[in-house]
């Protein structure tokens, strides 16, 4: 059996119990990214737009892009948390997979080919929806996915391998409240990073959801100028994420080979 | 000795400063039910996740179907089945889908699963539960399914982390009549406990575990001749008396042994022994007589009792 058979066969697990539990993600997967853009893009855009903000682009389509790379890093952060802990702790899955054939990487790179599907599905509806707001029109829409799973599964694999280092669900919601949160608000989806003082700046560039809402605009919004964008070349946020997931995937299987395999 | 399916040779398992197994040696031969007999914390678990792959081998040697599992765990765990200690069925998933899924983990084709699962099903008497969710079983129910997920792959080695603790008496006795089925089918069978008489019943052969280390091994009739003799007189002492009737006690049995809630005398000749109590006028409040078994054996090897 192949090291992608057994992934394989590891993510059909997870899509049948997702059968069960999907109803319990639907409010953060759909209904909340489209809130938001109801809300800020076109209720607080129409204000932004009558302004002096000059941003080149209708804010809605600012907004939608800038919601497009959050919404990922919410759904991959939220694949690498709660289900993660689920898998060791609570459902205890994880320790019964492995007196299989199946092996702590089998089950690292089933949850991650699992959670790049549900990516992109999540990311296709929001997609759609965004155009039908009219915030982008079908093709950037579409083009968007790519490197919005991309972002996903960055924090997914990353916060899969800090998931595994918890002993109990408390330091989950922490996580949310004090890690995704602040990156929500200020990782450039709702306003550039030009916008913030200074000093503050840096601390940006540094965050792994400003590389993701960089790289949806620079190959959705082409055309944009560094009112919006900063002139950093977008293979700098191609590799800065593909090395977010290799870190994340690496410590991910040790992390979880040391915790089941004692 | 060329048939046998497990080997371990001076096999030791370290946490930290921990010593959980130390520098045992065991051979299990194709066919046979093979029992790890001791008390919670001997490292008879230890012992089996070292053989079910699952936990490194600090140090020894160790071969599953000739099969180092530091070389090739993978190939192990192809044709082992595995009942852990703690239930981990997958709640999500109804009865049938926990089969379902371990087929798959196995690469078992879907065709094949299916009819596998009816069987298993059937072996399990779940057939009316396929369908159900896992959370409502039983105990007993839970345990069945659980070693019907670790059939899926028609394993040559079956491995069962005490299979009857925490279920009531009629569960446990449904549970090894399908293990003594599954004996009989010709399964080779590990299992660790911490009832004697689960031992007595299901093994062929087993060692007895304390502290890490095996401290005998052999049939359970032959280690309950070789340890302890054939019968045993228990008596019961009312409050303050029993201190009196100790002192007394000499050579009366070949052995015996003082327990906080009974004395113990061990015995080949029980109406003997009872006669003897009664010329030297120790009369306890009651007196049972009983055929010796393994508990005797491992309160003898260890001077403590296997469940406190």
């Amino acid at each position: 059996m192949t090291a992608l058979a057994r992934s394989l066969h590891f993510a059909e697990s997870e899509v049948i119990a997702y059968r069960r539990t999907w109803r319990g993600t639907v409010i953060t997967s759909f209904v909340n990214p489209i809130l938001f853009l109801a809300a800020m893009g076109s209720g607080l855009g129409s204000l932004v737009d009558d302004g002096n903000a000059d941003l080149g682009v209708p804010y809605l389509a600012f907004i939608a892009t800038g919601l497009m790379a959050a919404n990922a890093m919410q759904n991959g952060a939220g694949d690498g948390s709660f289900p993660v802990m689920a898998g060791v702790l609570w459902r205890k899955n994880f320790q019964g997979t492995i007196t299989t054939p199946l092996g702590p990487a089998d089950i690292i790179w089933g949850r991650l080919i699992w959670g790049a599907a549900r990516l992109i599905f999540v990311l296709l509806v929001f997609a759609l929806i965004a155009v039908g707001f009219g915030a982008m029109s079908l093709g950037p829409a579409l083009i968007a996915i790519p490197p919005a799973v991309l972002t996903g599964l960055a924090f997914t694999a990353v916060i899969t391998a800090w998931t595994l280092t918890r002993e109990d669900g408390r330091s989950l919601s922490t996580l949310f409240r004090f890690g995704i949160v602040p990156l929500f608000l200020f990782s450039g989806t709702f306003f550039p990073i030009s916008q913030l003082p200074g000093f503050l700046q840096p601390i940006a560039y540094a965050t792994p959801l400003f590389h993701g809402v960089e790289l949806v605009r620079k190959i959705t919004l082409t055309g944009v100028d560094e009112t919006i964008v900063t002139a950093m070349p977008m293979w700098i946020h191609v590799v800065y994420l593909l090395v977010m997931l290799a870190i994340g995937i690496y410590l991910s299987v040790r992390i979880l080979d040391k915790r089941i395999r004692p | 000795m060329t048939d046998l399916l497990v080997e371990a040779r001076g096999l030791t398992k370290r946490f930290g400063d921990f010593t959980a197994v130390d520098d045992v040696d065991f051979g299990i031969q194709k066919g046979e039910a093979f029992g790890f007999l001791g008390p919670n914390g001997a490292g008879k678990t230890s012992t089996m996740k070292m053989i079910t792959t699952v936990s490194p081998i600090t140090e020894g040697d160790l071969t599953v179907f000739g099969i180092d599992p530091r070389e090739n765990g993978r190939a192990i765990r192809q044709r082992i089945g595995v009942v852990p200690q703690e239930d981990n069925l997958d709640l999500e998933l109804t009865v049938s889908e926990n089969l379902y899924i371990y087929g798959r983990y196995h690469d078992m084709k879907k065709a094949d699963i299916n009819p596998r699962i009816d069987e298993l099903l059937d072996f399990a008497q779940l057939t009316e539960r396929r369908d159900s969710q896992v959370e409502p079983l039983s105990g007993g129910m839970k345990r069945r399914l659980t070693i019907a997920r670790a059939l899926i792959n028609d394993p040559d080695l079956i491995i069962l982390d005490e299979p009857t603790t925490g279920l009531d008496p009629q569960a446990r006795h449904l549970l090894w009549d399908r293990l003594y089925r599954l004996k009989q089918q010709g399964a080779t069978l590990i299992i660790t406990t911490h009832y004697m008489d689960e031992a007595e019943q299901l093994c062929d052969r087993l060692v007895v575990m304390d502290e890490g280390k095996i401290v005998a091994e052999g049939p359970p009739r032959g280690l309950i001749e070789e340890y302890a003799p054939r019968e045993v007189v228990e008596l019961r002492f009312q409050d303050g008396q029993k201190d009196d009737a100790v002192l007394n006690l000499d050579g009366l049995a070949s052995r015996s042994e003082v327990l906080a809630d009974r004395v113990l005398l061990y015995t080949d000749d029980a109406d003997d022994t009872q006669r003897s109590l009664h010329a030297r006028g120790i009369h306890a409040e009651q007196v049972l007589v009983r055929r010796s078994t393994l508990e005797d054996v491992f309160l003898r090897l260890t001077g403590r009792r296997l469940i406190d």
